[in-house]
């Protein structure tokens, strides 16, 4: 557990130079800054195009298939399902703010009155809860297709998650934190050692992408998926190549993870849906 | 189009498993047990002898006899390096039993030829 606090520690000082007390808009500040010096001919915002700011072979393979995006049928369903009303009459559009239109760059949020972290996801299904229909399952399906839908609509927004002066909700953001900074898995791995220690270099023939942006462009449609899904779908199969035990879709420390990746990436423009490997 | 992409699939993990299921018939070597993704995968992250598109996160395995006259320290990084670097990204081998004493015996054989 000391090795472990330790290495938390020393990632945090050395590595991004994040002070052991510093207030979330700091960790942020020297977030950003560690990846625009580490790469400073890159444009802020290319950020949000993950692996394909770092790698210009990778980057001419994607954009060639971005001519035609292989999600388009997925995200017009995202669009009729959104637009359908639940058996009460009401709709999705009901439950947001604007109609839900251009509404991604809010998200996750906390909500005072339940003290937990809402990510977008969370409040789809608490919409069709409400409103008397049944929870879709989370990180796929027509969940991730209407989540992509919503993200559409923001494109060009920036990102402005908020952590308001209410103690459970910087314990959320901490929480997060120490989740992204710790070691896990029998590989013993944490999201740091491979997207800020090693960010640029590469595992195999893969480049590792930098995490700042790495919210901006979910959900994703991956080949390798053939189907659309969540951040959290992208946080398992993270975890699984360092054998650790994927958790369940929106399980707190998911939540958390999702609150304090998505504040690190504040002021970057809403990109997705897009496409990946 | 989706049942071909099933059948393939299922023709493909088939080839895997019965590839798998015949390994432990043959003793692996250390070579065999460095480059495989499921054992040492060394070559995530380091460049050694002939292996396909190594990652570059660790230095290039060469010239070990020389650089590691003391096989107790080669043995040490291999079974768990956040003993010297406690931040070192490389898995603890040994420590987290990924791979047993004979294997790691093996690939150390393996590495004092290059
Ligand atoms: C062993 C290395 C490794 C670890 C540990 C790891 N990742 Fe990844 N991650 C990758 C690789 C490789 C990819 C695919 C290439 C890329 O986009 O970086 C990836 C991709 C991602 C993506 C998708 C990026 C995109 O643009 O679509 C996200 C998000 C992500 N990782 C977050 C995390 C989080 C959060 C953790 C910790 C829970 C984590 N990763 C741990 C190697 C790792
Ligand atoms: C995920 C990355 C990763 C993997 C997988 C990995 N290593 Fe390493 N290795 C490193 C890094 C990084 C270093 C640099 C020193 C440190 O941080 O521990 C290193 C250092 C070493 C060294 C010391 C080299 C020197 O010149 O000082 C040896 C020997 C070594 N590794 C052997 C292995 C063997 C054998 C395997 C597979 C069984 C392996 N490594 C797998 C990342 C890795």
């Amino acid at each position: 557990m000391q090795r472990l606090l330790n290495t938390f520690l020393s990632l945090s000082l050395i590595v991004v130079a994040i002070p052991a007390v510093a207030t979330p808009e700091q960790n942020k500040e020297s977030f950003q800054k560690f990846y625009m010096d580490r790469f400073s001919h890159i444009e802020k915002d290319d950020f949000a195009n993950g692996v394909y700011a770092l790698d210009q072979d990778a980057r001419d393979q994607w954009e060639a298939m971005s001519d035609f995006p292989p999600f388009e049928d997925d995200l017009d369903e995202g669009e009729a399902l959104f637009n359908t009303p639940f058996a009460n009459g009401k709709q999705y559009a009901d439950c947001f703010e604007n109609k839900g239109q251009g509404v991604r760059q809010n998200y996750p949020q906390f909500d005072s009155k339940s003290g937990q972290v809402i990510t977008l996801e969370l409040a789809i299904n608490n919409c069709r809860t409400q409103h008397g229909e049944k929870a879709l399952p989370y990180k796929k399906g027509d969940l991730a297709k209407v989540s992509a839908y919503m993200a559409s609509t923001s494109k060009g927004e920036r990102f402005d998650i908020k952590i308001p002066n209410d103690k459970r909700a910087q314990q959320a953001y901490e929480a997060g934190k120490k989740y992204y900074y710790s070691k896990r898995g029998q590989l013993n791995f944490s999201c740091a050692n491979c997207h800020v220690q090693n960010v640029g270099r590469k595992a195999r023939s893969e480049t590792l992408s930098a995490s700042l942006g790495h919210p901006t462009h979910f959900p994703v449609y991956r080949m390798k998926w053939e189907s659309f899904g969540t951040l959290q779908r992208r946080f398992d199969s993270c975890n699984k190549q360092v054998r650790a035990q994927p958790l369940e879709g929106q399980a707190k420390d998911y939540r958390n993870l999702e609150y304090f990746l998505t504040y690190m990436s504040n002021g970057l423009p809403v990109n997705g849906p897009a496409s990946r490997k | 189009m989706l049942k071909k992409t099933n059948t393939l699939k299922l023709l493909l993990s088939l080839t895997l498993t019965t590839a798998s299921l015949a390994t432990p018939l043959f003793a692996a070597t250390g070579k065999e047990i460095a480059f495989d993704r499921k054992k040492g995968n060394c070559l995530a992250c380091h460049a050694m002898d002939d292996g396909d598109m190594p990652g570059n996160i660790g230095p290039p395995l060469v010239a070990m006899t020389a650089r590691f006259p003391d096989r107790a320290i080669l043995k040490a990084q291999i079974f768990d390096a956040t003993k010297r670097n406690p931040i070192s990204i490389m898995p603890p081998f040994g420590k987290h039993e990924i791979l047993n004493d004979a294997e790691l015996e093996k690939i150390i054989d393996y590495l004092y030829t290059l």
